[in-house]
C-alpha cells in the first residue's frame, strides 16, 4: 500500500515537473510555430496550433531584408570576446580573494555585486559621451569592453565560489612537494578549477548574448548583434509577427543549441557551485 | 640528516598569541610526537616547521642552517596531511611522481623510486587509479608514498590517522613505526590521541595552549608526569586526581593514582565505595567507583576475573610507591611520599 502511494506521488511530481517545463518552454515553442506561418495565420483568432500550411517564406524574407550573418558574427564576437576578457581579469582577482583573503575581501565582493544593482540607464549618458569622445560608438570593441564590465562582478563571484571549493590543504601539499607559485597554478590549481571556469564561461556567454540594453543602444549597423537584429523587426513593423518570430528563432537558435550541449556544465554554473 | 631546532619560535594570529616563545630540539632520526588537546597549538607548530605559516618571532634551523625565511618547497621536508591532500586529477603514479617532477629528477630514477615505494606500500596494483577510487587506508599510503620518494630531511605528519576507522588505524600506526625503523629519518607527528603518542614516539612533546608542558620518552611521561595536566593526559584510562583531605594526608594538594595502581582488597583498604559502571573487557575490568567523600568517580583497573557488579561495595588500596604528589600549582614534588 505504502508502495502504491509513493508510486502515485512520484507520478504526480513527474507530471508537475513536465507541466512547469512546458509552461516555461511555451513562448519559445509558440514563436517557433509562428515563424512557419503566413502572416495572416499568425494573427488568426482563435489561434491555429499545428495544422496550417507550413512555410519558410518568413526566413527567406528576413534573410533578404537584413544582414543576418553580420549580426550573428557580431553576437559571437561580442559574447565570446567580453567573456574571455572578463575571465582574464577575473581569474587573478578571484584567486587572490579565495586564497589570500584580507580583512576587506568580503566587503570588496559585496561592493562589486552592489554595482550590478545600479540601474544601467543611470550611466548611459556618461558612457555614450565617453564612447563618442574615443570615437568607438557602434564598434565591436566598445561592446566587448562594456559587456565585460557589466558581467565582471558575476564572473568574479562565480570563480571565487569555485576556487573556495578547492581545499587549501591540496595547495599546501603542492608547496610542500616543491612546487613554486607558477607550478602550483599550472599543475594543481587550474586543472582542479577547469569545470568551474568552463561553466563560468558558458553562463557568461549566454548572459552577454542575451544582453539587450547596451547592445541596442550603443550600436546602429556595423556592430549590431542579434538583439538589435530582432529589435529592428519589431519596432516599425510591429504587426509582422511571423517575420519577427523567424528573426527571433534565428537569433536564439545558436545559443539554445549551445545550451543543449552543455546542460551539465550550465546546471553547475547556475547553482553557483552549491552542489558538488 | 634532519635535526630541527626551534629557537624562541613565536606565533601570533593578529593579537592572539597562539604560541608563546618556545625552544625545542628534534634530533636527527628521532620520532617526535606533538600531543595535546585540540586547540593547543600542535598543528600550528608543525605548520611553522613546514613553512606553511610564517613565524612571528624566533628562528627555525634545519641541520644547523637557518630555515625561518625559506618557503616550504626549499626546506626539504615532506608532509602527510590529515585529509591526505592528494591531487584528485592525477593518477596514483602521478601523485607519487609529483615532488620528483618538481625537483626535475630524471625519468628513469622517478620510475625506479615509484616502483620501490609502491612495492613497499602495497600500491603496485593501484598505480593507474585516481585517488577517488581508493579506500581511506590506500589514500593514506599514497600520501606516504608521495612523501618518501623525495627522501626528505624529515617527515611531518599532521594527524594522519584520524580519518581512518579504528582497526585500520592500529595497522597504519604499525606501518608508520616500521617505516621509521627502515628509513631512520626524522619524523614529527601531530596527534590528539595519547595512545598513538605512547605507542609510536621516541620523544613526546605535550602541549597546552602553545606551551610545552613536558618533553620526554613515553615511559618518562608515564612514570613522572611533571604536572597534573600531563598526569591527566598521558595514560589510559586517565589517572585519578584527588584533592582535599585525601591529598593532605600525603602532604600534597593533589595526588594522582593510576587505575592500574589500585588493588581491589577483600576488606579494609584506604578507599571504600560503590561500583558504578563496570566495563568487562575479558582481560581486564574497569570499575568506576563512587566514593562518598569524592565528587568524581574513581577508575580502577582490575583483573578480568574480578566479578563485582553494579552497586556492589568495593575496597581499594593504592600502591604507595606509585602515588604521584603535586603541589598547589599542580607541579610535581621531586620525590615520592
Amino acid at each position: 500500500m505504502a508502495r502504491a502511494i509513493s508510486h502515485r506521488k512520484k507520478m504526480m511530481w513527474t507530471a508537475l515537473a513536465w507541466g512547469i517545463g512546458l509552461l516555461i518552454f511555451f513562448p519559445i515553442l509558440w514563436t517557433f510555430l509562428t515563424s512557419f506561418k503566413a502572416e495572416a495565420t499568425a494573427i488568426a483568432d482563435p489561434p491555429v496550433w499545428f495544422f496550417f500550411d507550413w512555410t519558410t517564406e518568413n526566413y527567406t524574407a528576413v534573410l533578404e531584408r537584413s544582414n543576418y550573418p553580420l549580426a550573428l558574427m557580431n553576437s559571437i564576437i561580442i559574447a565570446v570576446g567580453s567573456t574571455l576578457l572578463g575571465i582574464i581579469i577575473a581569474v587573478p582577482a578571484a584567486w587572490a580573494m579565495a586564497f589570500v583573503p584580507g580583512k576587506r575581501t568580503k566587503d570588496v565582493l559585496l561592493w562589486m555585486l552592489s554595482n550590478k544593482m545600479l540601474p544601467a540607464v543611470g550611466v548611459l549618458y556618461p558612457l555614450v559621451l565617453i564612447a563618442k569622445y574615443f570615437d568607438v560608438l557602434d564598434s565591436r570593441i566598445l561592446l566587448v569592453v562594456i559587456l565585460m564590465l557589466i558581467n565582471l562582478p558575476i564572473i568574479v563571484w562565480m570563480l571565487y565560489t569555485y576556487f573556495r571549493e578547492i581545499p587549501g590543504e591540496i595547495l599546501e601539499a603542492a608547496r610542500m612537494d616543491g612546487a613554486n607559485l607558477k607550478n602550483e597554478i599550472i599543475y594543481v590549481l587550474t586543472p582542479m578549477a577547469v569545470p568551474g571556469i568552463a561553466s563560468t564561461i558558458l553562463l557568461n556567454i549566454i548572459l552577454a548574448w542575451n544582453e539587450a540594453f547596451w547592445t541596442i543602444l550603443l550600436t546602429t549597423v556595423n556592430a549590431a548583434p542579434l538583439t538589435k537584429f530582432i529589435a529592428s523587426f519589431s519596432a516599425p513593423e510591429g504587426l509582422f509577427y511571423a517575420k519577427l518570430s523567424a528573426a527571433s528563432i534565428m537569433a536564439i537558435a545558436p545559443i539554445l543549441i549551445m545550451g543543449w550541449f552543455s546542460q551539465k556544465q550550465l546546471v553547475r554554473g547556475l547553482t553557483f557551485g552549491a552542489v558538488k | 640528516m634532519g635535526r630541527i631546532t626551534l629557537d624562541k619560535v613565536q606565533k601570533k594570529f593578529g593579537e592572539v598569541e597562539v604560541i608563546p616563545p618556545l625552544d625545542l630540539t628534534i634530533e636527527d632520526g628521532e620520532f617526535v610526537v606533538f600531543v595535546g588537546p585540540s586547540g593547543c597549538g600542535k598543528s600550528t607548530l608543525l605548520r611553522l616547521i613546514a613553512g606553511l605559516e610564517d613565524v612571528t618571532g624566533g628562528e627555525i634551523r634545519i641541520d644547523g642552517k637557518p630555515a625561518t625565511d625559506l618557503p616550504p618547497a626549499k626546506r626539504g621536508l615532506a608532509m602527510v596531511f590529515q585529509s591526505y591532500a592528494l591531487y584528485p586529477h592525477m593518477s596514483v603514479r602521478k601523485n607519487i611522481a609529483f615532488p620528483m617532477k618538481m625537483a626535475g629528477m630524471d625519468q628513469a630514477e622517478q620510475e625506479r623510486r615509484i616502483t620501490k615505494a609502491a612495492d613497499a606500500l602495497n600500491l603496485t596494483d593501484y598505480l593507474d587509479r585516481r585517488p577517488g577510487q581508493l579506500s581511506g587506508g590506500q589514500r593514506q599510503r599514497v600520501a606516504i608514498g608521495r612523501a618518501i620518494v623525495r627522501e626528505p630531511a624529515a617527515f611531518l605528519f599532521d594527524e594522519p590517522l584520524s580519518n581512518l576507522d579504528a582497526a585500520l588505524r592500529v595497522g597504519m600506526r604499525m606501518e608508520i613505526s616500521e617505516l621509521h625503523k627502515t628509513l631512520a629519518t626524522t619524523m614529527v607527528y601531530v596527534t590528539h590521541d595519547q595512545v598513538e603518542a605512547m605507542t609510536m614516539a621516541d620523544k613526546i612533546v605535550v602541549l597546552r595552549a602553545g606551551h610545552i608542558e613536558q618533553v620526554g620518552s613515553p615511559l618518562e611521561l608515564y612514570k613522572a608526569p611533571r604536572n597534573t595536566f600531563v598526569a591527566g593526559f598521558i595514560g589510559s584510562p586517565k589517572m585519578n586526581l584527588l584533592t582535599g583531605a585525601t591529598a593532605a594526608k600525603h602532604n600534597a594538594s593533589t595526588i594522582g593514582i593510576r587505575p592500574e595502581h589500585l588493588d581491589v582488597v577483600s576488606e579494609g583498604g584506604t578507599f571504600t565505595g560503590r561500583v558504578g559502571v563496570a566495563e568487562h573487557l575479558g582481560s581486564d575490568t574497569f570499575f568506576h567507583v563512587h566514593i562518598p567523600e569524592m565528587t568524581e568517580p574513581m577508575t580502577v583497573r582490575a583483573g578480568g576475573e574480578v566479578g563485582l557488579r553494579h552497586g556492589d561495595t568495593i575496597h581499594l588500596e593504592p600502591r604507595a610507591e606509585h602515588i604521584h604528589r603535586f603541589d598547589d600549582k599542580g607541579l610535581r614534588f621531586a620525590c615520592h611520599a
